[in-house]
């Protein structure tokens, strides 16, 4: 019998592994994923693409690391049901695997909305996993057109990540803006002209009507003629597991500060989760890396019996396209402080004497400090508020607080 | 663990904790040749206004957000030491947004760098620290 089982070979996952071995050295941890690969960092499939990193350094983790931390792995296997009344998880191959206490980190999928003709389509691509950069990457040529229908995250990473191997990308997106889960207008416009300037075109505000083989016609009656196709509209998170067995799920599955599900003794972490937004005060789902990780570790702890919580988790993003970055934290309401400089642009959101959010393009220098603002809830009557919009610096603090920050 | 630690009452603002940091970072054994007419780029950077001044690098936390954060498994503990694998960073500032101090920053070949107190380089303990005129940055073990 494992003590702990873990769903899931990501971040959250490996967070959760690291929580469980800082308070038990040895119960045993057997870890469950359908991908057959070492763990591996996933956003790192574009700079894999462009050739910044390869597959040994794109390693999340040590070879070592399940032997470091006796882990009993089994990769390539999928988990299609969770028996909570016995408490076992049962696998494709017909497999079960008791647990005491369970991880569920099972991710996201691409989501692919129904559209006309799709079917004739014969490349066409998702960009979430290491196997999909592999089959994106035999497929593409020096003269492949390439149409991108998602100019979100996945859809600019991957055209960045391709865009010096093909003849030409062109990206459909029905929002009027470029990356609109994180940047309001004005940043996007900033990104986009950077993104243009490498030779990436946009129809924004704009959807494919129908797919022929080799051509979409969009709903403006524009047609863009492609032979490889990459779907980047979005993702879902994956839930069934928890859903099947009566789990609370909204649009993920739900958890609490202690990354515990509705479910007694079943933990999750990560992109198949919503949890609690401190800027906003409400519940989402927060797809982000250092989020699953925090998570994970955060579970891990508690499945071990010891005693963590997860309560500050905020949205926030550090991207970059071609060289310009951006960071976005927290949630855009309130009143805004705007700075821009050449391709640098700030956007600060504060609102109740507490910074809410915040938008960083171009100069991205000390962020952080914003970050932890938002975090900490703190109070901007207690820091110099206009010295800090200026740019981010411990000077903005009181002295008491540099002293704690940096003399202790 | 020995850790940095600075005092801002009693830092002159001289900035040679920067350059001794970017003299000890540079991997050469002459510091004329290694800075002049380099605009430098240390791992310990002063903040200064209206009299007052300090020096700002990484606090090595004992629950480091930039760690659990990394992306790639690039920054980790060894022996309290939060280090940075350069070869490993693809420089997407994951890092950058999450470190509560600031302490984390580009570098010039297209990652991030940070203070690791001298221990990978050949000055072997904080050139900061050895080259404080007042005292002002110590290393040191606190409770």
């Amino acid at each position: 019998m494992s003590k702990y089982v873990i769903i899931g070979n990501s971040a959250g996952a490996i967070g959760c592994v690291e929580g469980i071995r800082s308070v038990d050295k040895d119960g045993e941890i057997t870890l469950i994923a359908s991908e057959p690969h070492h763990t591996y960092s996933r956003p790192l499939i574009s700079y894999l693409l462009y050739g910044k990193t390869d597959e040994q350094k794109m390693k999340y983790r040590p070879d070592s690391f399940y032997k470091d931390n006796k882990v009993k792995k089994m990769l390539g296997r999928t988990v299609i049901s969770i028996d909570k009344k016995s408490k076992k998880v049962l696998l494709s191959d017909g497999r079960e695997v008791p647990y005491e206490k369970l991880m569920v980190a099972t991710g996201s999928v691409p989501f692919v909305p129904p559209m006309d003709g799709l079917d004739k389509v014969k490349k066409k691509f998702s960009f979430m996993t290491l196997d999909d950069a592999h089959k994106l990457e035999k497929a593409i040529t020096p003269q492949s057109k390439v149409l991108i229908v998602g100019a979100g995250l996945i859809g600019l990473k991957c055209a960045e990540g391709i865009n010096d191997k093909v003849e030409s990308i062109t990206v459909v997106d029905l929002a009027d803006r470029i990356l609109p889960s994180i940047l309001d207008s004005d940043g996007s416009a900033v990104v986009r002209e950077h993104i243009e300037s490498k030779g990436v075109k946009f129809h924004l505000s704009d959807s494919v009507k129908s797919f022929e083989k080799n051509k979409a016609t969009l709903v403006s009656g524009a047609e863009i003629d492609f032979d490889i196709l990459v779907l980047a509209v979005g993702v879902r998170p994956c839930v069934s597991l928890i859903a099947d067995i009566g789990g609370k799920v909204n649009r993920g599955i739900v958890t609490d500060d202690e990354c515990r599900t509705s479910i007694e003794d079943i933990y999750a972490a990560g992109d198949c989760t919503e949890s609690h937004d401190v800027s906003s005060n409400s519940n989402k789902v927060m797809a982000l890396l250092p989020n699953a990780y925090m998570q994970g570790e955060t579970a891990g702890i508690n499945m071990a019996g010891g005693d963590a919580a997860y309560d500050n988790a905020i949205p926030m993003n550090a991207i970059g396209f071609f060289g310009l970055h951006i960071i976005t934290a927290g949630t855009y309401e309130g009143d805004c402080y705007v700075s821009r400089e050449g391709k640098s642009y700030k956007k600060l959101f504060y609102k109740s004497n507490r910074l809410k959010g915040y938008i960083m393009i171009g100069d991205v220098k000390r962020a952080g400090i914003y970050t932890s603002l938002i975090k900490k809830r703190t109070p901007l009557s207690s820091i110099d508020f206009d010295l800090i919009k200026e740019k981010p610096q411990l000077m903005a603090f009181s002295r008491k607080s540099r002293n704690e920050f940096l003399a202790k | 663990m020995k850790r940095i630690y600075v005092d801002e009452k009693w830092c002159l603002g001289c900035h040679l904790c920067e350059y001794n940091c970017a003299f000890a970072n540079s991997g050469k054994d002459d510091m004329s040749k290694a800075l002049k007419n380099v605009k430098i780029n240390p791992r310990i950077q002063i903040e200064e206004k209206d009299g007052i001044s300090f020096a700002v690098s990484c606090r090595h936390c004992e629950e480091p957000l930039c760690v659990k954060g990394c992306i790639t498994g690039a920054l980790s503990v060894v022996d309290g030491v939060i280090e940075i694998d350069k070869d490993k960073c693809v420089g997407c500032y994951t890092c950058i947004m999450s470190c509560p101090y600031g302490a984390i920053m580009p570098s010039d070949d297209g990652v991030v760098q940070k203070c690791e107190l001298c221990l990978k380089n050949s000055n072997g303990k904080p050139a900061c620290v050895e080259g404080c005129p007042n005292r002002a940055i110590i290393y040191e073990e606190k409770e």
